[in-house]
């Protein structure tokens, strides 16, 4: 009764409407930073006008999102390097200094650096349920820094940048899913590349998404195992996810061989090069999958373990606070005026004690009039290193090593038997009176050992290198008959590789492997 | 007691004599009580590895006028007394406007002018110490031994204020703060509102940020004796002492919650050992957010 006696005085249609125009515009207020990077850009100094900087600033948004790991964010100077070419194609003619600046200017803002919080606020109004007005306060972040696992610091975008980025994300992430990959299969069979690269990069934020999603489950699970029902939720929820993984995986192996027909099969540049996109996407899509179920399948086993040393522990007989449940959870519901004191109570006595500094004015005069002590600027001198020759402990000499490749210099056409070789080698040690040698059998033992070695030519790399001829050995079968060696008496011969031919295929190879 | 006193031999019979008619204190008497608290002023400093501290902590514990006697020199210079013993030495705190406490004021500029980062830096000291002490068990059991890190602490209250959120945006109400009343906002948006870290120009830490303000309140703790870094890892990993347990366990703890209820918001216990309702699933009690996993 009393309600309707005050609806007259209240100026607005009702709480429900209040709410949708609350939201509306805090969705508002979550696109203001990008409005205000292209108002706030006369202030730096130097002529910045002919850049958009809404547009960096939203491309830096998108960049950060594709590059965020699963386990830590984006790196920030891989963002400020990939933001940097559309930079320069704004201003093609400024220095890539100026460049830089700006994409640095940008991300400062989009993570409003010089706060305290590094976030935004917006304020907005609403009607109480007794028709008072009150204004709030909507507190926000685009871009948040997040300490790594290496103790750097990494980029992530929050909820709200992924509302803006592509508006209404905010739904089922399963369902979206499949429905965007549905709409990629079609809109390839029909031959659409522009809107499937669309789809496609729609899909690859829901991938991102769901792996968020996940990323929060499982961190609240290793945090705390009670915290989190193992009983149903979880098991059910990894379940699903790697049902989900398993169909997306056929699926996307399924629209990559559709794109890359599309790819190959086209004459069209423009069409061949968003094919080769979508590619790409699409196999980004397949690794951050990948990546998730590693993460899912270590779920089970680090909650096992957990489990045996938390539940399993004997009890002690007597009991201490609940730090957590009796301390900490409440403080943190309190409005903050009142939750400061039970902080600065446990503060107070948690902190431990100093003693003061007790000065002494003979101390304090000696402290003053002594000289600081001169430190030299390049430190200490470096004693003289004593260095010893090592001994030349090789078996074998640099003479004995070219006498060897000398014999084993065989024309293409004409490949020789090991025997010949070794015979040849002992003939040739004769004539260079080598005292080291002992009638020849050094040398005969490295051309052997040359020769063994060229039984398993490594033909990847000369390809790889690109050399021109490689030696090889191959056994027929025939025994080997010599005083010194035994074993098979191997062809040895040298192959003539088709450099230029070579250079070819690898470059041909690299271009389909970057796009297979 | 009898097996300690059977293990040392006494040098003509002191004890029995002190035990029979207590022997009047002398001035010798009282510097070595006083040394004993000087000792205990050193908060790093064990008796396992100082023979004459040793030696003063085993003559508190076997000769009670001396224990008396170091007890009132504790008090008289604004000490309280929470433990002596081997493991912890004599463990001394600050009485409140006892010259050795710590104010807020001098631990952080900031804090002694901004609300927030006062909460935030106090928050920040019982974050670690319920991440120390997950669970009551943890906190009575003399033997145990907390760990904690940077990035685990931060963590464990971000995924509590996520919780606070959750359940606020579950109820429907508005935890926008409003805009005139400051003081009035919740305190788990404080928290979360605070970037976790940021980039400096000088690749050091965010102070401002919640890592830099735990790494602030860790690494005061390891100054107080409190805490021992183990490693880097995670922003930094640390052990308490037993100092720490004593600390929150007998002051600490009892202090926050006196407060609290002054506040008139804690659930009053019933009076059952466990504290904490075992099988409340939503709350992290039991085994609240471990930093560290049992390889």
């Amino acid at each position: 009764m009393t309600a309707i006696a005050d609806q007259p005085t209240r100026p607005a249609p009702g709480p429900a409407a209040d709410e949708g125009l609350a939201r509306r515009l805090k969705a508002l207020a979550c696109t203001a930073p990008l409005h205000d990077l292209d108002s706030r850009k006369v202030n730096l100094a130097g002529e910045y006008a002919s850049y958009t900087m809404a547009e960096v600033g939203l491309a830096a948004i998108d960049l950060v999102t594709l590059n965020m790991d699963f386990d830590t964010g984006a790196d920030r100077d891989i963002v400020l390097g990939r933001l940097l070419p559309r930079i320069a194609a704004q201003n093609p003619g400024r220095a890539v200094a100026e460049h830089e600046r700006v994409a640095r200017w940008v991300l400062e803002s989009l993570i409003n650096v010089g706060s305290v919080d590094r976030g935004f606020r917006a304020v907005y109004g609403t009607f109480g349920p007794d028709g008072a007005y009150t204004r709030r306060d909507y507190d926000f972040k685009l871009i948040e820094e997040v300490p790594g696992q290496d103790g750097g610091v990494y980029l992530r975008t929050t909820d709200e940048a992924v509302n803006v980025l592509v508006g209404a994300l905010d739904t089922d992430v399963t369902s979206a899913q499949i429905a965007a990959e549905v709409k990629l299969e079609v809109l390839i069979r029909r031959g659409r590349l522009a809107d499937a690269q669309l789809a496609a990069e729609q899909a690859r934020y829901r991938t991102v998404q769901y792996a968020e999603t996940l990323r929060r489950a499982l961190e609240a699970t290793r945090r705390n195992v009670r915290a989190v029902d193992w009983m149903e939720t979880v098991p059910d929820l990894i379940d699903e996810a790697l049902d989900h993984i398993a169909d997306r995986y056929r699926h996307e192996n399924a629209i990559l061989t559709n794109i890359r027909r599309a790819r190959d099969e086209s004459v069209d540049g423009e069409h061949k090069r968003r094919a080769a996109e979508l590619v790409d996407i699409v196999k980004d899509c397949i690794r951050r999958h990948t990546q998730l179920q590693t993460r899912l399948l270590e779920a089970g086993p680090l909650f096992r373990a957990e489990q045996d040393r938390q539940a399993f522990a004997a009890p002690t007989a007597r009991s201490g606070i609940d730090l957590y449940g009796q301390l900490l959870a409440p403080v943190l519901t309190l409005p903050l005026g009142d939750a400061t004191r039970p902080t600065d109570a446990f503060f107070a006595r948690a902190t431990g004690l100093r003693t003061p500094v007790a000065v002494r004015v003979a101390d304090l005069v000696d402290l003053l009039l002594t000289p600081p002590v001169e430190r030299e600027h390049l430190g200490a001198e470096l004693p003289e290193p004593d260095l010893v020759a090592t001994p030349d402990d090789s078996r074998f000499s640099e003479a004995q090593l070219e006498a060897a490749l000398d014999l084993l210099d065989l024309p293409a056409d004409a490949p020789r038997r090991l025997s010949g070789l070794l015979a040849d080698a002992r003939r040739r040690a004769r004539d260079l009176d080598d005292e080291d040698d002992r009638d020849g059998d050094e040398l005969a033992y490295l051309v052997a050992l040359l020769a063994v070695h060229a039984a398993s030519p490594p033909v990847g790399t000369a390809y790889r290198q690109g050399e021109e001829r490689l030696l090889f050995a191959v056994d027929d079968g025939t025994r080997l008959d010599d005083p010194g060696f035994g074993g098979a008496d191997l062809i040895v011969g040298s192959a003539l590789l088709d450099a230029a031919g070579m250079a070819a295929d690898r470059k041909d190879a690299k271009g389909t492997g970057t796009a297979a | 007691m009898t097996t300690t006193s059977e293990a040392w031999t006494p040098p003509e019979g002191e004890p029995a004599a002190a035990s029979a008619a207590p022997a009047p204190i002398s001035p010798a008497d009282v510097a070595e009580a006083a040394r004993l608290v000087s000792f205990g002023l050193q908060a790093k400093l064990l008796p396992a590895r100082d023979a004459e501290y040793g030696e003063l902590v085993r003559r508190y514990r076997e000769d009670p006028p001396f224990g008396r006697l170091a007890d009132a020199v504790a008090t008289g210079m604004g000490l309280v007394v929470l433990e002596v013993s081997a493991r912890a030495g004599m463990a001394v705190a600050a009485a409140e406007d006892s010259v050795f406490a710590v104010r807020m004021g001098d631990y952080s500029r900031r804090a002694a002018s901004e609300s927030a980062d006062r909460f935030l830096h106090g928050l920040a000291h019982l974050a670690v110490a319920a991440l120390a002490f997950p669970r009551p068990e943890d906190l009575a059991d003399d033997g145990y031994l907390g760990r904690v890190t940077v990035n685990g602490v931060d963590a464990f209250v971000r995924q509590a204020c996520r919780r606070l959120e959750e359940r606020a945006e579950a109820e429907g109400t508005n935890t926008d703060p409003a805009s005139d009343a400051p003081g009035l906002e919740a305190a788990w948006r404080v928290w979360a509102r605070r970037s976790a870290t940021g980039a400096t120009k000088d690749a050091r830490r965010l102070s401002g940020s919640t890592t830099g303000i735990v790494s602030k309140a860790v690494s005061f703790l390891v100054d107080s004796g409190f805490l021992q870094k183990t490693s880097d890892d995670s922003g930094g990993t640390y052990r308490t002492t037993a100092r720490y347990q004593l600390q929150v366990r007998d002051l600490a703890g009892g202090a926050a919650m006196a407060e609290l209820l002054d506040l008139g918001v804690v659930p009053v216990s019933d009076g059952t050992p466990t504290l904490a309702p075992p099988d409340e699933s939503d709350d992290l009690v039991a085994d609240a957010g471990l930093p560290f996993h049992a390889l």
